[in-house]
């Protein structure tokens, strides 16, 4: 996994409650058997006026021009500034995967769904939860001011904003340290290998019938 | 030991080893494997040379991109193809146990888990999918998770989870009449909405949820995740050893009486804590029908689409403006006015035998509305289609002029061939309505079974509770 540290990046503001899992990448795109290329479909039914299908050469199809990732201020962008319950919906790790491959680093909102939220750690995505109010301000100070950064800084766990104030925000230290150290999660869990088969062989006496 | 929830005895039981920030390893008992979130896992397992720890506690279908028509002429589209065929190579790389696209055992994998005694009572259990919070049902610690969790769990027999916070969410009382487990699932998410549950755990508790059958209390479960928690869950009881019993994975003989005694300990004991308590009254519950683009956006059939300048906030009145054009919905039209041009009957929501029956009693004799083009009915699983056959069910279907095809996930999310057209508006009895869902451009309206087939025979959506 690619690790994360510190980010000085471009935000996009997506102003939309409950944003699910099908519209970050269509279920079409999910028939692949691969974990990369998902980002120029990212948010296709928003993002382009056709219909799109898995094969296609998506620079040559038409952009919906009042989707705001087109919006040529925000090329380039790497954090997504975004509203309550993002990710919502179904498990697909597909959905971080797509917002990766496009170039997202951060996802900054009120609320996540937790299988969402899960699953950017396991992508070298760091989503912040961060509470309504700021979020607002954040959307219109976005919005106020063009080519508008914020700086990311993990280990300290702060963002900083261009007028100098700083928000902490929370990460559990597990996924901290994971993200940090782009750690691979089977490893670490295999470094507990004997506890898993002293556990199995007291769960197998206790109940014989799963093993069966 | 002080008063527990059913879902500190499920996590208790399965902590192998926990950090002193409460990160822990829980044991995995059961893990469901279908062809859509599976090939990278299976990819990664290859690359570093690891191999499942347990091929025993898996078992795998493909469903979400089989085709539910001619059947027996492969899949036509090659991506998908290759994506179910990928399944098959790794499940017989592995030694995995699969019910492939034409065994009759093959169907959603929230179907076939329960049918086959495969989920069980006290047991965690795992598949890359939301849904999965479907087998909470059986008093069973189980919801979805994502790909790189399914390799995870492949190659350790552990996640890597942290307690959520537990939720009860109580239902006393009983349903009226054409009230279903669906039309509960539905209030409690328009109640709660759809990040309600976030960071919980939820139990569904209360004499209305002891009185459901087993498939209404996995209908239940299966939309927790629709109200934003991972799992859903409901207490073991005879009703739940009953539907077990002599199913193929069932524990048999001796076993099964030790299995029984250890099951009926798996309920929140007399007083334990819960972090939050919904309360609902069953009497006061109506057949439920989405107007909009999530699950929470939901009214009782006699109410109207309501109107955005009602909205509590400025950020919901965006929500509710997007969905009323989204859906082509007027502010204020009555739900019973809204004139729907396709029926889909199927999902891991409402595609089990009961759910058939329900809409066969509906559709019974009469036939389906001249401005309805396209009617399904798409059982959960093989077994469930050859039950409904046996009971005459496909041809009462069959001769309202209803679509009686084989079983998947068919138009709850569209994979396959079956899908909404542009603009076209559906009464489906799957979970989730979000745009796109069902075809891009398409408008899904969630209800029951009964609720579905009698809008099919309308034309338009009516109350069943007043047939």
């Amino acid at each position: 996994m690619r690790k994360f540290t510190l980010l000085d990046g471009l935000v996009v503001p997506l102003d939309r409650a409950n944003v699910d899992t099908d519209a970050i990448i269509p279920k079409q795109f999910l028939k692949s058997i691969k974990r990369s290329g998902f980002g120029p479909n990212a948010f296709d039914e928003w993002r382009y006026l056709d219909h799109g299908e898995p094969g296609m050469d998506n620079s040559k199809r038409p952009l919906n021009p009042d989707f705001v990732l087109n919006q040529p201020r925000y090329q380039g962008a790497q954090v997504l500034l975004a509203r309550e319950n993002f990710g919502c919906g179904s498990s697909r790790e597909h959905a971080p995967w797509a917002l990766e491959d496009y170039g997202f680093r951060v996802i900054i909102a009120p609320s996540f769904a937790d299988i969402f939220f899960n699953n950017c750690f396991k992508n070298g995505l760091l989503p912040i939860k961060l509470d309504a109010d700021k979020v607002d301000a954040l959307f219109k100070a976005v919005e106020a001011n063009n080519g508008y950064k914020l700086k990311v800084d993990l280990e300290q766990q702060t963002i900083a904003l261009p007028d100098g104030t700083t928000y902490k925000f929370d990460v559990d230290a597990h996924r901290k340290h994971c993200l940090l150290n782009g750690l691979d999660d089977i490893g670490l869990t295999l470094q507990h290998v004997d506890d898993i088969k002293a556990f199995e062989a007291k769960h197998r006496a206790a109940q014989p019938w799963l093993f069966a | 030991m002080s008063a527990q929830t059913l879902y500190d005895k499920l996590w208790n039981s399965h902590v192998v080893q926990q950090d002193a920030d409460g990160t822990a390893l829980i044991y995995i008992d059961r893990q469901l494997v279908h062809e859509v979130t599976s090939p990278q896992a299976f990819e990664g397992l290859k690359l570093a040379h690891r191999k499942p720890w347990r091929t025993a506690s898996m078992l795998a279908t493909p469903d979400h991109n089989v085709p539910t028509t001619n059947r027996s002429g492969g899949i036509s589209d090659p991506i998908s193809r290759l994506q179910v065929e990928t399944l098959d190579a790794n499940c017989a790389e592995f030694g995995v146990t699969e019910f492939g696209m034409n065994d009759i055992r093959q169907g959603i994998v929230h179907v076939i888990g329960p049918e086959q005694g495969a989920t069980l009572p006290g047991m965690t259990v795992v598949c890359g999918d939301s849904h999965t919070s479907t087998h909470g049902a059986f008093a069973a610690l189980a919801h979805g998770i994502g790909t790189s969790e399914v390799e995870h769990v492949m190659a350790t027999q552990c996640l890597v989870a942290k307690k959520s916070k537990a939720m009860l969410v109580k239902v006393e009382g009983a349903l009226h009449k054409g009230v279903t487990a669906k039309d509960v699932a539905l209030a409690v998410v328009g109640k709660i909405g759809t990040a309600g549950g976030t960071g919980y755990a939820i139990e569904f508790g209360g004499s209305a949820i002891r009185g459901l059958s087993m498939e209404g209390r996995m209908t239940l479960c299966n939309m927790a995740i629709e109200a934003g928690a991972r799992a859903g869950m409901i207490a073991a009881d005879e009703t739940t050893f009953t539907y077990i019993k002599g199913r193929p994975f069932a524990p048999q003989g001796e076993n099964w009486d030790k299995a029984v005694t250890y099951w009926k300990t798996l309920h929140s004991d007399e007083g334990a804590a819960f972090d939050a308590v919904v309360e609902l009254d069953a009497a006061s519950i109506r057949p439920q029908v989405t107007w909009g683009t999530s699950p929470e956006m939901v009214t009782s059939v006699d109410g109207r689409v309501p109107d955005p300048a009602s909205a509590p906030d400025a950020v919901k009145r965006g929500d509710w403006e997007r969905a009323l054009h989204y859906m082509g919905l007027q502010a204020n039209t009555p739900i019973t006015e809204i004139k729907i041009d396709k029926v889909f009957i199927g999902s891991c929501t409402n595609g089990r035998i009961e759910d058939m029956r329900a809409a066969a009693a509906v559709a019974k004799g009469k036939k389906v509305a001249v401005n309805v083009k396209l009617a399904m009915v798409v059982p959960g699983s093989g077994l469930v289609k050859a039950q409904a056959e046996k009971e005459g069910l496909d041809k009462i279907f069959i001769e309202a002029g209803f679509e009686w095809r084989d079983p998947g996930c068919s138009m709850c999310l569209a994979m396959n061939d079956d899908r909404l057209e542009p603009g076209e508006r559906c009464a489906a009895t799957s979970n989730r309505n979000f745009e796109g869902r069902q075809g891009q451009g398409g408008r899904t309206h969630l209800v029951s079974p009964e609720m579905a087939a009698a809008a099919a025979i309308a034309g338009h959506f009516v109350d069943v509770s007043k047939l």
